[in-house]
């Protein structure tokens, strides 16, 4: 218990940066109901290019700022593959993800790691100092659960929670749901990609493979923010931070599990299936509610 | 108000399920025109509202609203000139959203979305004048999820939202067939006042032969994707359902196959 306790901040900061990445997950997965494949490529991209950035010599704050455009692009490239060609957004996502694969190594100049020490550069955060770290994670995190509780207050915040809700309803008030899918996608991305420019300074190393199922801790941060604290946070604001305390409790959780001896290369198997089962979840209670109605109604015949 | 000319819209084209929906159509709305439009099953009623709407492209020819030839603009971009209101309730709404901001994605048809507030506290309270006048309380509930409202409930709301910026062709697409006879009533009476009251020209698909010639100024019967029927003024006041049944199967050839029809006569 005591070190479980005494290794806390770390999972915590950890946590508060996944929780960036999940806020971006929302947007795709909760405001416009896609599920998108892209965030494992956008999330290597934002470490790869931050840290290549800064090695060269780049203000941090400026290198975020390129990562975070970087994840951008890579969100608009999604986003024509699957308005302007037609593909299923979910494989948009994939072949989007491939493509960064290639370019992410471009990046690298084809190194599968690319390190960034802490005592040379002068990084936002590192998991050196934790206490350091939580905090400029939590500033980032608050900063965007701001911006994004502006953006969606605004008009054309407005018409992208419509576009995921009722596309006939949006399109009959004249609202571009193809661009806005598109905006979604490309804002989506890039704070994925900025979450990505975050951890790749935190654990002061980037690797090509820092994205994979990065979509899956998104969700999971998502959703057990949505079970645990769905009943209470009912705000936009409070559902944002709900997902970033999901991305916290999901890393205490594995921090405990491993701690208790799990195999850390079946963490991932383990993540996919507690997303599977959660998501599980709604379907199952549907199904009972209408098998209990189907009883009802045959009881009064 | 509105010219539909000439207009061809084939689905499933080259295929065993092809479908004519509409076969060189003709049809002009004036100013203030209330058209009701009856027609069996298939007649091509809602493929012509969707061609109007920019569902899906025509073939050929061509629609003209309020002298902008409309044809070849993609749905969102035409919904500045239309209202709407769908057959299933669940469709003409965001049920997630509040009614409040509902209304403000409406009031916003037809203009630019930037980064203002979507609501101000001023429509705030044209919303709430604006819901009293459908009587159903929902003034008092401008922070509802929609999708905590009945389907009659809306209903109304999705007719209130198609109004609420006066368009220059209200497009009703058997808007009551899914709701309670009474709450039919209700938003078919709704209806008729906001038409009245900001003089509208408008569509209204029925299955219900006496609503058909209750209201409006002008009846039109589809057939296969043609007009086959086009009646006004005190002819029309004058046309009782077994007129209707008589007069499709003289045109048509065929005794009418709607069921609905049937059934509601």
């Amino acid at each position: 218990m005591q070190t479980f306790l005494s290794s806390l901040p770390g999972p915590i900061a950890q946590g508060i940066i996944w929780g960036i990445m999940a806020m971006g997950v929302y947007i795709t997965f909760r405001i416009l109901d896609i599920a998108d494949l892209t965030v494992d490529g956008t999330m290597g991209t934002g470490g790869v290019t931050l840290v290549v950035l800064v090695a060269g010599g780049m203000n941090v704050g400026l290198a975020m700022l390129i990562a975070f455009l970087a994840g951008c692009a890579a969100g608009l490239v999604t986003g024509i593959f699957h308005t302007k060609f037609g593909i299923p957004a979910i494989l948009a996502g994939i072949l989007t993800q491939l493509i960064l694969y290639s370019v992410n190594l471009r990046i690298t100049g084809q190194r599968s790691n690319v390190p960034l020490s802490v005592d040379k550069y002068a990084l936002m955060l590192s998991l050196r100092n934790l206490s350091r770290a939580i905090l400029v994670s939590a500033l980032f995190a608050a900063a965007i659960i701001a911006i994004m509780y502006w953006f969606f207050g605004t008009e054309l915040g407005h018409s992208l929670r419509a576009t995921g809700c009722n596309q006939n309803m949006a399109r009959a008030n004249g609202i571009n749901t193809d661009n806005n899918k598109m905006i979604g996608l490309v804002l989506s991305n890039g704070l994925v990609a900025l979450s990505g420019a975050l951890l790749a300074q935190y654990q002061g190393f980037a690797d090509i493979n820092m994205g994979r199922g990065a979509i899956v801790i998104g969700l999971a941060a998502v959703i057990i923010g949505e079970v645990l604290l769905g009943k209470v946070f009912k705000n936009f604001a409070l559902k944002l931070l709900a997902a970033v305390f999901g991305g916290i409790i999901y890393y205490i959780v594995i921090t405990l599990v491993l701690q208790m001896g799990l195999n850390a290369n079946d963490l991932k198997m383990l993540s996919a299936l507690v997303v599977a089962v959660f998501l599980g979840i709604p379907y199952w209670q549907k199904k009972l509610r209408e098998r209990k109605s189907n009883k009802e109604v045959r009881g009064d015949a | 108000m509105l010219k539909v000319s000439g207009v061809y819209k084939t689905f499933n084209k080259g295929t065993v399920n092809e479908k004519k929906a509409l076969n060189g159509i003709d049809l002009e709305l004036k100013a203030g025109d209330f058209v009701t439009i009856i027609g069996g099953n298939g007649a091509g009623k809602s493929t012509l509202l969707n061609s109007i709407c920019g569902v899906f492209p025509v073939d050929r020819g061509s629609i003209v609203i309020d002298g902008n030839d409309v044809t070849s603009l993609p749905e969102h971009k035409r919904a500045k000139y239309l209202g709407r209101v769908f057959q299933d309730p669940m469709m003409g709404t965001a049920a997630d959203m509040w009614i409040e901001e509902n209304m403000s994605l409406a009031f916003r048809r037809g203009q630019r979305r930037g980064l203002k507030w979507a609501i101000t506290n001023k429509e705030r309270a044209m919303y709430r004048e604006m819901l009293s006048q459908l009587g159903l309380g929902l003034e008092d509930r401008l922070s509802s999820k929609v999708g905590l409202l009945s389907g009659g409930q809306r209903q109304a709301l999705t007719l209130l939202m198609a109004v609420m910026r006066q368009p220059k062709l209200l497009l009703l697409d058997e808007h009551t067939a899914a709701l309670d006879p009474k709450t039919a009533a209700t938003v078919l009476e709704l209806s008729e006042k906001f038409i009245n009251e900001n003089k509208l020209t408008a569509m209204m698909i029925t299955h219900n032969m006496n609503d058909a010639i209750i209201h409006g100024n002008r009846l039109i019967m589809m057939n296969e994707g043609r007009v086959i029927y086009d009646v006004s003024g005190q002819e029309k006041k004058e046309l009782t359902v077994d007129d209707l049944l008589k007069k499709f199967a003289d045109l048509s050839g065929a005794a009418l196959d709607n069921d609905r029809m049937l059934l509601s006569k």
